[in-house]
C-alpha cells in the first residue's frame, strides 16, 4: 500500500493507456482526480484545484509534438509544489533538459515501458511526489555513455560515476549498494566524494543537485 | 566541309546554289501558305464563333483558351522550321509539374508567356507572312516553271517573255540557256534570305527565352523537392502510425502483464507471464529503435542539434559534436543533414576502426555545412564503407541543391563534407 495516498491528474491522449495507468493507480490506492486527453485542459484542471502529481504524456494534442512537457514546465514554474512525472516514449534527453532547467526536484522522467513494473513505478510515483527524482534507467544510460572531457564530471571516477547514474534513477543507497555488490558505507564514501567534487552547497538536497548536475552534464 | 545548320551559314557557303537549301526554301515558304492561311481562317472562324457564343459561358471560355490554339501552332510550327534549322527548335514550354489534372495542365499553359507569344507568332504568320511567302514565293517558282518549259512551250505555241517573244524551239532553248542560269542564283538568293528570315521569326517567338531556360530549370528543381517532401510526409504519417497505434498497445500490454504478475502466485503461470512482459518490452524497445531510424521525434521537436547530440550518444565511439546552427532549419534540410550523420556515424563505428569522431556543422553565406570526421584507418569509398545507404543521401542532397565529399586517404583521416543552401527557395 502506498506511502500515502495521492490525488493525481492524468495527461494521456490514448485511451488505453489512460485506462490501464488509472487502474493501476487505482489499485493502488491513489485518487485518481481527473484524466484529460491535451495540454490545455491539463493546465485549466491542475490551475483551479492543485493535486499532489502530474502524470504527463510528453506528446499530446493538438499538435502531437512536446506539448505535455510543455505543460509541466509551465506548472512546474507556477506551482512547484506539485510533483509531476512524465511518460515519454522518447529515450531522448533533449526533452529531459527543457524540464530541467527551471526544477529542483519532484520530478520523473520514465519510459512508458516502465509503468508495466508496477511495483517499481509506483515506488518512482511516490519518490517524486516527496520532492524527489527519478529518470528512467536507459536515460541514464545513454547519459552515462556521453563523456565530456570539459564540465563538472570530468572529476569523477569511472565508479563515482556509476553510484551517480543509479542516485538518478532514484535509488536509495541501499538498492545502490545491493546492484554494485559494496557495502552501503562504500556507497556513503562514494556519495560524500562527489558531493564534495561536484561542490554542492549544503542545505538543499544534494542528492537531487547532484543528480541535476549530472543529468545537465 | 561541315553541313550548315542555318539558312544564313548555308547563303554564306559556296556550295549554295548545288546544296538542297534552295530547294528547302521553297518548300518552307510554299509551305507556310497552306498553313498559314488555314490559321487564319481557324483563328478568325473561332473568334467569330465566340464573339457570337459570348453572351453564353462558353464563349468566354472559348476565348479564355486562345492561348491553346497558340500552342498549337507553336507545335506545327517548330516542326515546319526544321527545313531551315535543322537542328529545330526547342520548346519554349516548361515541365507541369507532376500530379496535376488535365484541367491543371491546360491552365498551366494557358498562362504560360509562351502559349500567347505562339498565338501572336500565329497571327502574324496568317496575316503578314504566308501572303508575302505566296508571292515571292510564287512568282519565282512561275518564273522558274516557265523558264524551264519554255524550248517545249515556243515550239508549240507562241510565248512572251517581257520584251522578248518566243516562238520557236530554237528561241526557247536560248531562253533556257541565257535567262535560266542568272534567274536561278537571282531569286534562290533571295528565297533563300526570305525563308531565313521568316524561320528566324518563328525561332525568336516559338523557341524559349532565357528567363524561360531559367524557369524551367527551377520548375524541375521544385519538383525534386516535391518528391523528397512526399517522401518525409510519409516518413512522418509511418512514424505517427507505430507511435500512436503499434506502441500504445504494446504498453498496454505491458501494463497489463504487469499487473497480472503482482496477482498471479508464485508458480509455472507467473514465471511464463514474467517472460512475455520481458518480450513485450523488447519488441518496445526494438519498435522504437526502429521508429527513430524512420523519422527521428527529436529531430522534429528540437532541431538538428539536439538530434545530432542524441545520435551521437548512441554511438559506440566518443563522439564530441560541435555545431552553430541557426535556431531552425527547413525540415527537409534538417533531415538530409541529420540522415548524413547518422549514416556517417553508423559507418565508422562499422568499417573505420577509429578511437574517435567529431561532428561539426556551421553556417557559411547561404550554406549549412556539416562535417564527420573520424581517425580511423582510410581507404572509405562511396561504394565499400558508404554502402546503398550514403548513395540514397547524395540523390537527397542533389534535389536539395546539396552535395556530399568524401575524403579518405588510406591511414586516414577520413572526412565526409556535406554542404546545402540553408534555404530552399531559388
Amino acid at each position: 500500500m502506498p506511502a500515502r495516498r495521492l490525488s493525481i491528474v492524468l495527461a494521456e491522449d490514448s485511451l488505453l493507456l489512460r485506462e490501464g495507468l488509472a487502474s493501476i493507480l487505482d489499485r493502488a490506492g491513489h485518487e485518481v482526480r481527473d484524466t484529460v486527453g491535451d495540454a490545455d485542459t491539463l493546465l485549466a484542471v491542475v490551475r483551479k484545484d492543485p493535486p499532489d502529481v502530474v502524470i504527463t504524456d510528453v506528446r499530446m494534442p493538438p499538435g502531437h509534438s512536446d506539448e505535455g512537457l510543455r505543460a509541466a514546465a509551465a506548472i512546474r514554474a507556477e506551482l512547484p509544489q506539485i510533483g509531476i512525472l512524465v511518460l515519454s516514449q522518447y529515450v531522448a534527453d533533449a526533452y529531459l533538459s527543457s524540464l530541467l532547467e527551471t526544477t529542483t526536484g519532484g520530478i520523473g522522467y520514465l519510459l512508458k515501458d516502465r509503468v508495466g513494473h508496477v511495483t517499481e513505478f509506483l515506488a518512482s510515483l511516490d519518490r517524486v511526489a516527496e520532492g524527489g527524482m527519478v529518470v528512467d534507467p536507459e536515460v541514464v544510460r545513454q547519459l552515462l555513455a556521453r563523456r565530456r572531457d570539459d564540465g563538472p564530471l570530468a572529476a569523477l571516477t569511472p565508479r563515482e560515476l556509476e553510484v551517480l547514474a543509479l542516485m538518478a534513477e532514484g535509488r536509495v543507497n541501499s538498492s545502490i549498494a545491493s546492484e554494485l555488490v559494496v557495502s552501503e558505507a562504500a556507497v556513503r564514501k562514494h556519495v560524500g566524494n562527489i558531493f564534495a567534487k561536484l561542490d554542492l552547497p549544503d542545505g538543499r538536497d544534494r542528492r537531487v543537485s547532484a543528480v541535476l548536475t549530472y543529468l545537465r552534464g | 566541309m561541315e553541313k550548315p545548320d542555318t539558312a544564313w551559314a548555308a547563303l554564306a557557303s559556296r556550295r549554295f546554289l548545288i546544296s538542297s537549301w534552295p530547294w528547302r526554301s521553297y518548300a518552307y515558304l510554299l509551305s507556310s501558305v497552306p498553313v498559314g492561311a488555314l490559321t487564319i481562317a481557324l483563328l478568325f472562324a473561332a473568334v467569330g464563333l465566340s464573339l457570337v457564343l459570348s453572351p453564353l459561358i462558353i464563349g468566354i471560355w472559348m476565348l479564355m483558351a486562345f492561348p491553346l490554339a497558340g500552342m498549337v501552332i507553336g507545335r506545327i510550327e517548330r516542326w515546319r522550321v526544321r527545313l531551315m534549322i535543322p537542328a529545330g527548335v526547342r520548346s519554349p514550354h516548361a515541365t507541369i509539374p507532376p500530379g496535376y489534372r488535365l484541367r491543371a495542365r491546360l491552365t498551366f499553359r494557358r498562362r504560360e508567356r509562351a502559349s500567347l507569344r505562339a498565338l501572336g507568332y500565329g497571327l502574324v504568320l496568317g496575316v503578314f507572312v504566308w501572303p508575302l511567302s505566296a508571292l515571292f514565293g510564287g512568282i519565282s517558282a512561275t518564273a522558274l516553271g516557265l523558264t524551264l518549259a519554255a524550248p517545249w512551250i515556243a515550239a508549240h505555241e507562241e510565248m512572251g517573255m517581257g520584251p522578248w517573244t518566243l516562238d520557236t524551239g530554237r528561241e526557247g532553248w536560248a531562253f533556257l540557256v541565257l535567262f535560266g542560269p542568272p534567274f536561278y542564283v537571282i531569286s534562290s538568293y533571295i528565297l533563300g534570305a526570305l525563308a531565313g528570315a521568316e524561320a528566324e521569326l518563328a525561332k525568336a517567338l516559338l523557341g524559349p527565352r532565357e528567363e524561360e531556360l531559367r524557369r524551367n530549370v527551377a520548375e524541375l528543381r521544385r519538383s525534386r523537392l516535391d518528391l523528397v517532401d512526399a517522401f518525409e510526409t510519409e516518413r512522418a504519417r509511418i512514424e505517427r502510425h507505430l507511435h500512436d497505434g503499434v506502441q500504445q498497445r504494446l504498453v498496454g500490454l505491458t501494463m497489463t502483464l504487469g499487473l497480472a504478475e503482482l496477482d498471479l502466485p508464485e508458480g509455472e503461470g507467473r514465471r511464463l507471464v514474467v517472460k512475455a512482459h520481458g518480450e513485450a518490452e523488447a519488441a518496445l524497445a526494438d519498435l522504437r529503435e526502429a521508429v527513430r531510424g524512420i523519422h527521428p521525434r527529436v529531430l522534429v521537436d528540437h532541431g538538428l542539434e539536439a538530434a545530432v547530440r542524441e545520435v551521437a550518444d548512441r554511438s559506440p565511439l566518443p563522439v564530441s559534436v560541435r555545431m552553430t546552427l541557426p535556431d531552425r532549419l527547413p525540415t527537409p534540410i534538417e533531415g538530409a543533414a541529420y540522415f548524413v550523420v547518422s549514416e556517417a556515424l553508423g559507418n565508422v563505428a562499422k568499417h573505420a576502426q577509429a578511437t574517435r569522431c567529431e561532428v561539426e556543422g556551421w553556417v557559411a553565406g547561404d550554406r549549412l555545412v556539416v562535417t564527420v570526421t573520424d581517425d580511423g584507418v582510410g581507404g572509405a569509398t562511396f561504394d565499400a564503407a558508404g554502402g546503398t545507404g550514403l548513395k540514397g543521401l547524395v540523390t537527397r542532397l542533389d534535389a536539395l541543391g546539396g552535395t556530399l565529399d568524401l575524403s579518405s586517404p588510406p591511414g586516414g583521416p577520413t572526412r565526409l563534407r556535406m554542404e546545402c543552401p540553408c534555404r530552399l527557395d531559388d
